[in-house]
């Protein structure tokens, strides 16, 4: 995928996905399979997820933890594809990035899981003879409708009725009048209603100039990795090697809520995720009896200069409590925004900090997140 | 009425800023059109401080886009005398007219021989080429 198309600069590109729809080639993100009577336990071992709770179709985010310190290995989105109970088949995308890490944890979380006597679970990266699955982002306010105009007739999809986070079987038709079953989560990476279409190889560009031409160019526009990170960042998502890394746990990132309460127990040796010992206690803050973090992610609004990754945050004193790890200049917001960890106590809401830019202090504040709200589809209002 | 433009005598650095060196008492600084349209659309400019002495490949200020901020380094040392100070307000002006209204600052030379080493506007028009061969 390129910074951004001829057809619109970045800037332009962002605005557009947050008016119209914009259509990202996400391929490089890698797409697995993961089924077996023990995938469910297999995926509650290396995700600190309820993934007992899903119901066909649901998933959301989540990591994959290291055991031990529970380092965030990967962020991931994971979905029950089909079955109910402990022998499912689950969606799991992951960041590209990572690709070779990932298989390498997978595989070795496996031998592990197995070994320790868990049931059998396989592992499948989503491909056709050498060749990856394919992943369209269908993202912006028209997102919906476009997709409702790109539907075989004979699929019976309601679009009012599909909420953020749920995956279904839908056709598709194509220009040449064929119908294509595939796979479609709503949702995505830019805080916007959208889908993510799962294609295989031989169809992903048939799938792309399908919602394109039947959009017109007026709605649906191609938009690059400029806009899908600036518009990341005002969602107040993480980029995995900038806001998130092995050293940080969900805790530090901010990312508690994706741990379901029942999930948070060290009682019985049953069930518990990878780094389990190390994240629970973390939840507590140490003035509750707990080991709390030392640091966390907050977002920040910077004045003047942008702030960019690697930027120091100092405190009002001028001692080092922080740094930047993502930056920009929010192009709906026109305000600096940005992601950093700074010290525990100061992740408050409204505290005052400052970041150091060329050698100069700015003034930035604890800003809550999103930065942009989100408009996920989650029923109510009609479309439109 | 629009200042010919063209009558400026313009060298440039590898870094991709020019200066006008016509008038080495107050000599106009930007960045070039080819850094210009590698840059993007323009969303902010740091500009320097009036009265700050400063030596040859000194960052001076910086221009950035959404995705990324790159220095801006004086070809020559000097004094910086004037700063364009539209560019806060319309950062885009250095994408219309990067050599034009889109300076960025002036400055008075202390060592105009520094200006000798500096390419012309052809030597640098074949840098480029040669940057984007590569």
């Amino acid at each position: 995928m390129p910074l951004s198309y001829p057809s619109l600069s970045h800037p332009a590109s962002h605005a557009w996905t947050r008016t119209k729809a914009s259509l990202f080639d996400v391929g490089h993100m890698v797409q697995y399979h993961i089924s077996g009577p023990g995938a469910e336990g297999f995926l509650e071992r290396i995700t600190p997820m309820g993934v007992r709770e899903l119901g066909t179709g649901e998933g959301g985010l989540s990591v994959l933890l290291r055991a031990g310190g529970g380092g965030v290995v990967d962020d991931c989105l994971v979905t029950r594809l089909e079955g109910e109970g402990e022998e499912g088949l689950f969606y799991l995308v992951a960041n590209a990035g990572c690709r070779e890490k990932d298989y390498k944890f997978l595989c070795e979380e496996v031998e592990k899981w197995v070994g320790s006597g868990g049931a059998e679970v396989r592992v499948r990266h989503l491909q056709d003879r050498g060749k990856a699955y394919g992943l369209l982002a269908l993202q912006g306010p028209l997102a919906g409708e476009i997709l409702g105009e790109a539907l075989a007739r004979e699929c019976r999809v309601d679009l009012k009725t599909w909420y953020f986070g749920r995956a279904k079987h839908i056709t598709l038709k194509l220009a040449t009048g064929e119908s294509l079953p595939i796979v479609a989560s709503r949702g995505g990476y830019t805080g916007e209603d959208g889908f993510e279409l799962s294609v295989h190889p031989s169809q992903t560009l048939a799938v792309a100039e399908a919602l394109l031409e039947s959009a017109g160019k007026e709605r649906l526009q191609l938009a690059g990795l400029g806009a899908r990170d600036s518009l990341r960042l005002e969602a107040g998502m993480c980029l995995y090697g900038h806001d998130l890394d092995e050293d940080t746990t969900p805790v530090e990132a901010s990312l508690s809520w994706i741990i379901p309460k029942r999930r948070r127990t060290l009682q019985g040796s049953e069930g518990r995720f990878n780094g389990a010992e190390t994240i629970i206690p973390q939840l507590t803050p140490k003035s509750k009896g707990g080991a709390g973090v030392s640091k966390r992610r907050v977002g920040l609004v910077v004045e003047g200069a942008p702030a960019r990754e690697g930027a120091e945050v100092v405190d009002e004193a001028g001692g080092a409590v922080g740094k930047v790890t993502s930056g920009c200049p929010s192009p709906t917001l026109g305000k600096n925004i940005a992601m950093a960890y700074v010290k525990d106590g100061l992740h408050k809401i409204g505290t005052s900090l400052q970041v150091v830019v060329r050698g100069k202090k700015r003034r930035a504040v604890v800003t809550k997140m999103p930065f942009v709200p989100s408009r996920y589809w989650k029923g109510g209002a009609t479309p439109g | 009425m629009r200042r010919r433009r063209a009558a400026l005598e313009k060298k440039y650095t590898e870094d991709h800023e020019w200066i006008d060196i016509s008038s080495p008492e107050s000599a106009s600084i930007g960045i070039s059109t080819y850094a210009a349209k590698a840059l993007g659309d323009v969303v902010y400019v740091e500009l320097p401080t009036v009265d700050t002495e400063v030596n040859k490949g000194d960052a001076i200020g910086a221009v950035e886009s959404v995705k990324s901020a790159s220095d801006i380094m004086t070809p020559v040392g000097g004094t910086i005398i004037e700063v364009n100070s539209v560019l806060e307000e319309k950062p885009g002006t250095i994408n219309k007219s990067p050599e034009g209204d889109g300076w960025l600052a002036k400055i008075k030379v202390t060592d105009t021989t520094e200006l000798e080493g500096l390419m012309d506007a052809e030597a640098y028009r074949a840098f480029t080429e040669e940057v984007e061969d590569k």
